[in-house]
């Protein structure tokens, strides 16, 4: 018997395969007497030791400077004599390992919380560990990503970059995950990975491990308890797309030869920019995520000159810093803030120190110097125009040419004729503009719906956008998650949009959708998704023409 | 008993990087120091989870206690740490290595 659940897809393709789910978090079970009590002392102090083992392991093979570091104090906290006293006096009291184990870690997951802000963060490694030592305790795996020898379909109430550090793409067919929405972590890192994924599917928790289902990533359904003879047209379908993606190549068009540049997000010289036409997001921020201090400009205009070097002759839009909410940077010392998604903040960051804006923008002008790629500036989280006349003056001081602005903010999006007044080209990044118009923590796994780029509303945002550049005769291109949704794509063209910026990964799957659609279908199709009664109905109206 | 009352520098607080130097340092001093606030118990400065605890941020201060041969040489040099900003320094600078791959 075949059920259906539905999500949100998020990452456009079919598979089909067993589900394996995260290993879960192991439950206390009923307290037992403990009738030995070195051998009990001895047990809990051994998974102690195999996690921290465990974790050192990790830490030394993981790529990722900001998780080696937490795993490294994760390594700090488990190695923790005044914890291992604190186990074995509690056993010695008759508690079992594994209630002395958590009872130990509460005392201090208490004092983090007491103390808020980083600390009370970091409260789930806390979590994780213990839940580590729980496990060991109990004689069951750690929790984390399942190995069931075979490839598989991974299922997970929502994914951490933690749980992902050691996901193996040629394990793993599709992510489908209860929470989480469509720019959480599962979404970016699927699309990442080119891997099919649904989010926010209900009921997908439960479907036993190795139940057999069809995932379809760009509808967002999910089908459990299909037959052989399914998976089988599943696989050839899957292989049959992704043999058509292949066969359209060139510079991104319309069947009629409208032109849409197709650009890659990137954070690094090396992301990939296969198939991409230029960069349309080049996220700087990786430059000094896990610094303690400013990088020098040498450094700095070594990073950027990297990047320029791999577009020659073509576009590079380079976002300054977007630093704060869910970045913070250690050099910077924000201090805490009861709303930092609505608080200081890319641009804002000016406000505080301007000295590290002016000191970027030379970087950037002094790397774009001698270097053939085109090099475009835009500043993140603008709400003014007064705002993006200052940072454009900033950019014209520096010798940058072409100075733009983001528009993830409603404000913004509506004074976009204003905007684009005084900057030369803006580019909407969706996934901000969505929390922001929708009123929606990203965060927020419980309000996936109203994140979903198909709103209507959202649209409605895009479309004066595009408006407002068709009138002063500039460029308006999108660069958050929804840029790599094909169908989206197709409803951006329609809506006037120049240029689309997504991980390279998702350019050829977007570029096959526009060359079956002409100018005239994408219109078409974009006014039906603006009229659309909700984000469901301007999806299905798009799928129903496809 | 030798004491240091030391104003926490590090712009982070006494958490995160910080947090795992001075531990370090106080992990490889001959005498056991303790380190507390004005308002907690005095804990272990080599315990990782005890320091976090103390939830100690920029501008906290605190008191390091110990005893015994050494124990005025161990108080002096994490002092010193404690009231260096830790954020802004990198003693291990890993960073210059990091940052080629920009």
């Amino acid at each position: 018997m075949a059920d259906v659940l539905r999500g949100i897809g998020v990452s456009t393709g079919l598979a089909a395969g067993p589900v394996h789910r995260v290993t879960a978090l192991p439950g206390l079970p009923q307290p037992t007497p403990v009738t030995d009590v070195d051998a009990e002392v001895a047990k809990a102090l051994g998974a102690l030791a195999e996690v921290g083992t465990d974790l050192t392991r990790r830490a030394s093979s993981t790529h990722d400077s900001t998780a080696a570091e937490i795993l490294a104090a994760q390594v700090m906290m488990i190695e923790d004599t005044v914890l291992h006293d604190d186990v074995a006096e509690r056993i010695r009291t008759g508690i079992d390992a594994p209630h002395a184990i958590d009872a130990a870690f509460a005392v201090h997951r208490a004092a983090f919380q007491a103390a808020g802000g980083y600390l009370a963060e970091r409260a789930a490694d806390l979590d994780d560990l213990r839940d580590r030592a729980v496990a060991v305790c109990l004689g069951l795996a750690m929790p984390g990503i399942p190995d069931p020898g075979h490839p598989f379909i991974l299922i997970a109430a929502d994914l951490a970059p933690a749980d992902t550090a050691g996901l193996d793409p040629e394990r793993v067919l599709a992510l489908v995950t209860e929470g989480g929405g469509p720019t959480s972590h599962t979404a970016i890192l699927a699309r990442a990975l080119g891997l099919p994924a649904v989010v926010s599917c209900a009921g997908v928790l439960s479907v036993a491990d190795g139940v057999v289902v069809k995932v379809d990533g760009t509808l967002g359904v999910v089908t459990a308890g299909i037959d052989n003879d399914e998976v089988e047209q599943v696989r050839q379908g899957e292989t049959a797309r992704r043999a058509r993606l292949s066969t359209v190549t060139g510079p991104g068009r319309t069947a009629d030869g409208h032109p849409m540049a197709l650009l890659a997000n990137v954070g690094s010289a090396g992301d990939s920019t296969d198939g991409a036409e230029g960069i349309g997001l080049f996220r700087t921020e990786l430059l000094y995520l896990d610094r303690t201090e400013e990088p020098s400009l040498a450094e700095q205009i070594d990073a950027y000159a990297a990047v320029f070097d791999t577009m020659a002759g073509r576009k590079v839009v380079v976002r300054t810093l977007d630093a704060g909410a869910d970045k913070p940077l250690p050099f910077l010392a924000a201090p805490d803030e009861p709303n930092p998604a609505l608080g200081v903040r890319g641009l804002r960051i000016g406000r505080r120190r301007p000295d590290v804006l002016s000191a970027q923008l030379q970087a950037i002008a002094a790397a774009a110097q001698s270097r053939t790629a085109e090099v475009w500036v835009m500043a993140p989280m603008v709400a003014t125009v007064a705002e993006a006349a200052a940072f454009v003056a900033s950019c014209r001081q520096a010798g940058l040419q072409h100075a733009g602005v983001m528009v993830e903010i409603p404000a913004a999006a509506l004074r976009a004729r204003a905007i684009l007044d005084v900057a030369d080209f803006i580019s909407i990044g969706t996934n901000d503009l969505s929390q922001y118009t929708f009123a929606a923590d990203r965060q927020c796994g419980d309000l996936a719906d109203l994140l979903d780029p198909w709103q209507p509303a959202l649209l409605e945002l895009v479309a004066s956008c595009a408006e407002a550049g068709a009138r002063s005769g500039k460029p308006v291109g999108v660069c958050g998650e929804a840029a790599a949704d094909p169908g989206l794509a197709i409803v951006l063209t329609g809506l006037g949009v120049h240029s689309l910026s997504m991980s390279a990964r998702s350019i050829p799957a977007v570029r096959e959708a526009l060359a079956r659609h002409t100018l005239d279908d994408c219109r078409r199709i974009a006014t039906e998704a603006v009229g659309a009664i909700d984000a469901t109905a301007a999806q299905a109206a798009v799928h129903s023409r496809e | 008993m030798s004491t240091r009352t030391v104003i926490v520098a590090s712009a982070s607080g006494l958490h995160a990087r910080p947090a795992a130097l001075f531990v370090a340092a106080a992990a490889a001093q001959p005498v056991l120091v303790t380190i507390r606030t004005e308002s907690k118990k005095p804990v272990p400065a080599k315990s990782m989870l005890s320091v976090l605890s103390l939830g100690a941020t920029c501008g906290t201060e605190v008191i390091l206690e110990a005893d015994g041969d050494g124990a005025e040489a161990a108080l002096d040099a994490l002092a010193t740490l404690l009231a260096t900003d830790l954020d802004a320094t990198d003693p291990a600078a890993p960073a210059e290595t990091a940052a080629g791959n920009g």
